[in-house]
């Protein structure tokens, strides 16, 4: 079945079957590979993408749920100032190990700064915890969500560089 | 040959067959005879709606929702908000969609879903407590969203999030009987003076 979807700003014709997962998708159909498979049930979210700026498993998603709803992967996270602001947080601690879980790790952390720009530790951890990571980065996920939330305070602020 | 005899022997008896699936028809509490013990009778007998794993699960004793049949915490680990939606940042649709959708991976044969995906707000919590306390907190306009018995009927009988426990997707068992037959019994222990059951010994 023909579908129009929003992905990264462009709009794609698919022809999928309605139940078929967004993931697969993105991946197998419209080309975009960085977003992850990890378990297919909601358990690990190295499948998150965005959907108008929320947070959403993409294994699970049916296309068919998706409508005209704007689309965001790994692939154009860097487009917004909190994904150049993780970006640049991963890059200072060296946050990544072999990086397989790492798409959907900052996919999830942009959604949890749109939503607070200050998380405490205990938020982090009640939103990171349905990401997993098998390297163990779990610790310098956690600083670096802190310190991309500074950088965007100090360029919120005036007092960044 | 067994199996035979068991539905010729079910057959026999005809409609006097309540399944334990099966919710009680209300006309089967018409020879209870005080209206206060007819009223806590229906009521019991709703309860075993209201205390199903597939309700249970969705009210728990904090903020975190459980799972399964044995009512294990909700992996991955979850604590909703007050309103009883996911942390900032991590809403309940994040994962859960508008429908129950399958997986193709065992043993989850499904991930349930629902258009109003939530957890029932803290003051309406029922994990722990007994029949007659669920009984007193439900029919509690102070605890129960400010509903008269004839909003809690509405909502109880009618309310598709509610009625998702007798829809609840591959790989989990139902709620005992229908929505319509839960409204039934509910409409009727309204209808009796909306007694609450006294608690069982092993209750206290
Ligand atoms: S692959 Fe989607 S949550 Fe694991
Ligand atoms: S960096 Fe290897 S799984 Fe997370």
């Amino acid at each position: 079945m023909p579908y129009s979807i929003n992905v990264n700003g462009a709009v794609r014709e698919v022809d999928v079957d309605a139940d078929t997962p967004m993931l697969w998708v993105l991946r197998d159909v419209v080309g975009l590979t960085g977003t992850k498979y990890g378990c297919g049930v909601a358990m690990c979210g190295a499948c998150t993408i965005h959907v108008d700026g929320k947070a959403r498993r993409a294994c699970f998603t049916p296309v068919s749920n998706v409508g005209s709803a704007q689309i965001r992967t790994i692939e154009t996270l860097h487009e917004t100032a909190v994904g150049q602001a993780l970006q640049r947080a991963w890059r200072e601690l060296d946050v990544v190990q072999c990086g397989y879980c790492q798409s959907g790790q900052l996919m999830s952390a942009a959604a949890l700064l749109e939503a607070n720009p200050r998380p405490s530790d205990d938020d982090i951890d009640m939103v990171m915890a349905g990401n997993i990571c098998r390297c163990g980065t779990y610790g310098r996920i956690r600083a670096g969500i802190h310190l991309a939330a500074r950088y965007l305070n100090e360029s919120t602020t005036g007092s960044g560089q | 040959m067994m199996c035979r005899s068991i539905l010729v022997m079910i057959a026999a008896l005809g409609t006097s067959v309540t399944l334990a699936a099966d919710l009680r028809p209300v006309s089967t509490f018409k020879k209870i005879s005080n209206r206060t013990e007819r009223s806590a009778a229906l009521f019991t007998e709703a309860a075993r709606v209201l205390e199903h794993p597939r309700c249970l699960n969705c009210h728990p004793a904090d903020r975190t929702p459980t799972q399964g049949d044995d009512l294990h915490p909700h992996n991955p680990p979850i604590r909703a908000d007050e309103e009883g939606h996911g942390p900032p940042g991590l809403p309940c649709n994040t994962c859960h969609q508008v429908q129950n959708t399958p997986t193709n991976v065992t043993p989850i044969e499904s991930i349930p879903g629902h258009a109003h995906w939530m957890l029932a707000p803290p003051s309406m919590s029922w994990q722990g407590l007994t029949t007659r306390q669920i009984c007193e907190q439900v029919k509690d306009p102070a605890r129960n969203g400010k509903r008269t018995l004839e909003k809690i009927h509405e909502h109880l009988a009618l309310d598709t999030l509610v009625g998702w426990a007798w829809n609840p997707g591959a790989g989990r068992a139902a709620a005992p009987g229908t929505q319509k037959a839960f409204g039934e019994l509910i409409a009727a222990w309204i209808a009796t003076g909306a007694a609450c059951p006294a608690d069982r010994p092993a209750d206290r």
